[in-house]
């Protein structure tokens, strides 16, 4: 999580250096619970559909820092060539599918992934997750996703990082039940609620779901409650967060918990989480400085067709 | 076999790539153990158990999660009970199946069955022609069958084709379109057929409308003119060789399609053909669609809304009145 945030202040600097076209999307604030979730999966066997505040998740599950950098300052090198950006790339090959703007739609995704396994009859011991904000379970295709997930007692774990704002509406406006984990009984799934701002909670509870739903438990929800601390992009300030929800419980930085709960438990020292930080900052320059030197792709060099059979075809 | 119906030929294909190819599942409402509204996967479940499944209704995600599926090198065939329905799974479709190999280099080898087009009193929402709208979208292709053989064909190669197909299966030749077998003229996808020889006019046109234009033409043929019909098969792929060279021979051209008026497949027609065959015609390139409004519900509305042999003739008329 402390790689993710080095990254994604880096991914900051440089574009409001304007190096970087297109939007910027961070997880400040909710690197414990995307952290937690990665760091539950076993990269290939399981599989994990990212979302949009997942830097910490997805470097957890074993992207490489260069996938992020190369994507978005659109190197032809990287995984999606420069034909999407930001946080829109994966690699569904090794089980990370990229996803796409349209909120909930990862959900009956993951699904049809654990569905084939099972199918194949390479199942047994897998799980797949994805992850969703308090904005995407308005969606339509949440709601179905989990559902057919359900029906098909799947083992998919949906973590949902309430943090208070989909862009800049409020809980308010985007729900009426007094918590997100409610609705898993109405799945008949399992339900965890969680303090998305404390480390330790977040790799006990997250880790629980992926065990019952590895286990055969059926699907899993997580919902993890904690506060966006930016905007919804960089290009927003995120002013309207009031004042008293930046001072509640949830607006406490995640990452400052962890180092605490570090230290304390004498897991780590101070001086050794510096050099960490040092290192991986190091790391990120390294990561940016390859991909800013890569060529960026060619109109004139580009294959422009969107399928991979090449028509007109001989007679079968 | 003493007959082979558009619908059987449809059950038989996926009985076949059932058979063939263990990538293979079917996954819709209704389709298990009864056999789906139409009948199209009737006995399939009992002879290919675990490869045929019930699914929520839950459109969205039934194609999120034939996605899923062919990420992990499924061929998943979805069957949308009614074309009309794909429309909640618009955004599957569109955005994540049909991006996704420009996106990322890999296929999405998945068939869509929608049964598309009115039949008498399906009214607005079991009636629609949706291939105009899923072809405007670069990743999918876009085939509509209009025989027994090519309902067969098609969809087995649909199947094998590695991108996704939106297989437009229309729901009015299911049981009166027969044929004595379904062998196939070997035509692969992206390829159109002379439905019907002629000289003096071109209909280009597709899946239940070939049968119309030919009823059409062979009425015009009383009155000495030669129709030339294309069955397009695909509409994405456009086969637009065999179109200029069907209105090189005749100069004259008329489109037909069943959806509504607005663009679509016979507008593209009728674009591409002045674009490239501007020299070959000999009179403006006419265009008959449906009506502008909701597919009605009354049979005598319905009639009225959707090109009919009489109305192929008029606008024929008009055509060679050029």
């Amino acid at each position: 999580m402390l790689r993710a945030r080095i990254l994604e202040n880096k991914l900051s600097s440089l574009y409001k250096a304007g190096k970087i076209v297109g939007g910027v999307y961070l997880g400040k604030g909710q690197e414990a619970v995307s952290a937690a979730l990665g760091a539950s999966l076993i990269q290939g066997k399981d599989c994990y559909a990212p979302l949009i505040r997942d830097q910490a998740g997805r470097t957890a599950f074993g992207e490489s820092l260069l996938d992020c950098t190369r994507t978005y300052l659109g190197s032809v090198e990287g995984p999606m060539k420069g034909r999407d950006g930001n946080i829109h790339r994966g690699r569904p090959e090794m089980g990370m599918p990229a996803m796409i703007s349209h909120l909930g739609a990862q959900v009956p995704l993951i699904a049809g992934m654990l569905f084939a396994k099972r199918l194949k009859g390479t199942l047994e011991g897998c799980v797949g997750a994805t992850s969703v904000g308090d904005g995407a379970t308005s969606t339509g295709a949440f709601h179905e996703g989990l559902n057919m997930a359900a029906v098909e007692k799947l083992p998919m774990v949906v973590v949902v990082a309430n943090n208070q704002f989909a862009y800049s509406t409020p809980n308010n406006r985007q729900f009426a039940c007094a918590d997100l984990v409610e609705r898993a009984a109405g799945y008949g799934i399992g339900g965890f609620s969680v303090d998305g701002t404390d480390l330790l909670s977040c790799a006990s509870v997250i880790g629980e779901a992926v065990r019952k739903a590895r286990a055969g438990g059926g699907p899993q929800m997580v919902v993890a409650h904690l506060l966006r601390l930016g905007g919804h992009g960089e290009h927003d300030d995120g002013s309207y967060v009031p004042d008293t929800a930046k001072q509640d419980h949830y607006g406490r930085d995640c990452i400052d918990v962890a180092i605490q709960q570090l230290v304390e438990s004498g897991t780590a020292t101070m001086a050794e989480i510096e050099a960490w930080q040092a290192e991986t900052s190091e790391e990120v320059q390294r990561a940016v400085a390859q991909a800013q030197q890569e060529p960026v792709p060619d109109p004139y060099r580009e294959d422009w067709s969107a399928l991979s059979t090449r028509f007109p075809l001989s007679a079968p | 076999m003493s007959g082979v119906t558009y619908i059987d030929a449809i059950r038989e294909a996926q009985e076949t790539l059932l058979r063939e190819d263990p990538r293979v599942f079917l996954y819709g409402q209704d389709i298990s153990s009864f056999g789906g509204a139409f009948k199209a996967t009737k006995g399939l479940a009992e002879a290919f158990p675990n490869r045929v499944f019930d699914s929520p209704i839950s459109e969205d995600a039934m194609i999120g999660m034939a996605v899923g599926a062919a990420i992990e090198g499924m061929r998943p065939i979805i069957e949308m009970q009614f074309a009309d329905f794909s429309s909640i799974a618009f955004n599957q479709i569109v955005n994540q199946a049909a991006t996704h190999f420009y996106r990322t280099g890999m296929p999405i080898p998945i068939t869509v069955r929608l049964p598309s087009g009115g039949t008498p009193g399906s009214g607005p929402f079991h009636s629609q022609s949706m291939e105009g709208i899923y072809a405007q979208y670069p990743g999918l292709v876009v085939v509509t069958p209009a025989t027994v053989s090519d309902a067969y064909h098609m969809l087995v190669d649909s199947v094998k084709l590695d991108d996704p197909v939106i297989y437009c299966e229309h729901k009015f030749l299911y049981r009166w379109l027969k044929a004595k077998s379904i062998k196939g003229d070997g035509l692969p996808i992206g390829q159109a057929r002379i439905a019907r020889p002629g000289k003096h006019a071109t209909v280009v046109t597709y899946s239940a409308m070939v049968h119309e234009a030919v009823r059409a033409a062979d009425r015009l043929q009383a009155d000495g003119w030669e129709i030339e019909v294309v069955d397009l098969r695909s509409v994405k792929p456009l086969d637009l060789d065999t179109v200029l060279a069907s209105v090189a021979r005749t100069g004259r051209l008329l489109a037909v399609g069943e959806a509504f008026p607005w663009g679509g497949v016979t507008a593209e027609i009728v674009a591409k053909v002045t674009e490239e065959g501007f020299h070959l015609l000999d009179a403006p390139p006419q265009r008959l669609n449906a009506r502008d409004t909701p597919v009605p519900y009354h049979p005598k509305l319905w009639a009225a809304h959707r090109p009919t042999p009489e109305s192929i003739c008029d606008a024929l008329r008009k055509l060679l009145s050029f």
